[in-house]
């Protein structure tokens, strides 16, 4: 994959495929540490210990569970290609923390790319999911959350057209300009 | 730049539009967003297809997602679900296919055969 969102969006899939209510997925920017964390976050139920062994590893996973382990497994490899790590920890019935961190200056370093296609994608994945996302950049930040929007649409379905569409704008917008150096 | 206080008004015209839609026409379209669908570009397809059902102003299709149905290499795969018609699906789909498949299929109620799995089963 040729994007940081799309990993997100993968391992975000899979926190709704663990039943997850709430999904927070976090962005640290930090240049002065040339560091970038992303954390996705859930409480859906969690994996098995023996399962979490396996998650990492592409050539254990088999078939079956392949569902689950291909993307993490990437994720994993991409963040010590950048000079980082990833680990995911996981316990049964409370939730899932997955945390990657990366070199800023890593020539193998990936694009973040689009993150409001991966938040609207997820809010069609499920509607009734509350996702938090917060970015931070420097001492920039902008939080989006679907427990605040659902409050001002009061009433109005978060995954009607005109109000997914109004969504990814304004994510866009607020985004480039927590980016903009 | 955009604020949450905008929503309000998108709230107040979604509203009307929503009280002025007479019939449900249970007319629904999936995406396969597991791993491989979006390795293979499934987020761009979902975006096509919210995009061109909201040029349309088609507020009475669902739009969803399905998981894995184990068949990779046919990824992207878009499922078209019309009442009282079988499920037709199609395979490989990007962004292109993905507004026709809304404009032919969707609207005009022809699928579009070449781009089916039954074509290549
Ligand atoms: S892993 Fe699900 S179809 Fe390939």
């Amino acid at each position: 994959m040729k994007e940081l969102s799309l990993y997100i969006l993968d391992i975000a899939q899979n926190s709704l495929k663990a039943g997850a209510k709430n999904i927070k997925i976090e962005l640290d920017i930090d240049h002065s540490k040339d560091l970038l964390t992303v954390i996705v976050d859930d409480d859906g139920c969690g994996m098995e210990k023996e399962f979490l062994q396996k998650v990492f590893d592409p050539f254990t996973t088999t078939r079956k569970e392949r569902k689950v382990g291909l993307g993490l497994s990437f994720f994993k490899e991409l963040a010590q290609q950048c000079g980082g790590d990833a680990k995911i920890e996981s316990k049964k019935g409370i939730g899932t923390h997955v945390e990657g961190t990366f070199k800023i200056s890593s020539v193998d370093l990936i694009p973040i790319g689009d993150i409001p296609s991966t938040i609207i994608s997820l809010i069609i994945s499920d509607s009734e999911v509350e996702i938090l996302f917060v970015i931070k950049v420097d001492e920039k930040i902008f939080k989006f959350d679907t427990v605040e929007i659902k409050k001002v649409l009061d009433g109005v379905k978060i995954s009607e057209p005109s109000v997914l569409k109004w969504l990814r704008e304004y994510l866009t917008e607020n985004l480039k300009c927590v980016m903009e150096v | 730049m955009k604020s949450i206080e905008e929503l309000e008004k998108i709230r107040r015209e979604t509203l009307e539009k929503v009280n002025l839609r007479k019939d449900r026409n249970g007319i629904r379209i999936t995406v396969g967003m597991a791993t491989c669908g979006i390795a293979a570009g499934a987020r761009p397809v979902m975006m096509a297809i919210l995009d061109e059902l909201g040029k349309r102003n088609i507020t009475d299709v669902v739009v969803a997602e399905t998981g894995c149905i184990g068949m990779c290499k046919y990824e992207p795969m878009v499922d078209v679900y019309i009442p009282g018609q079988e499920k037709v699906t199609y395979i490989k789909v990007d962004e292109n296919k993905a507004r026709q498949i809304v404009a032919e299929h969707v609207v005009n109620g022809h699928p579009i055969k070449e781009w089916t799995i039954s074509n290549v089963e």
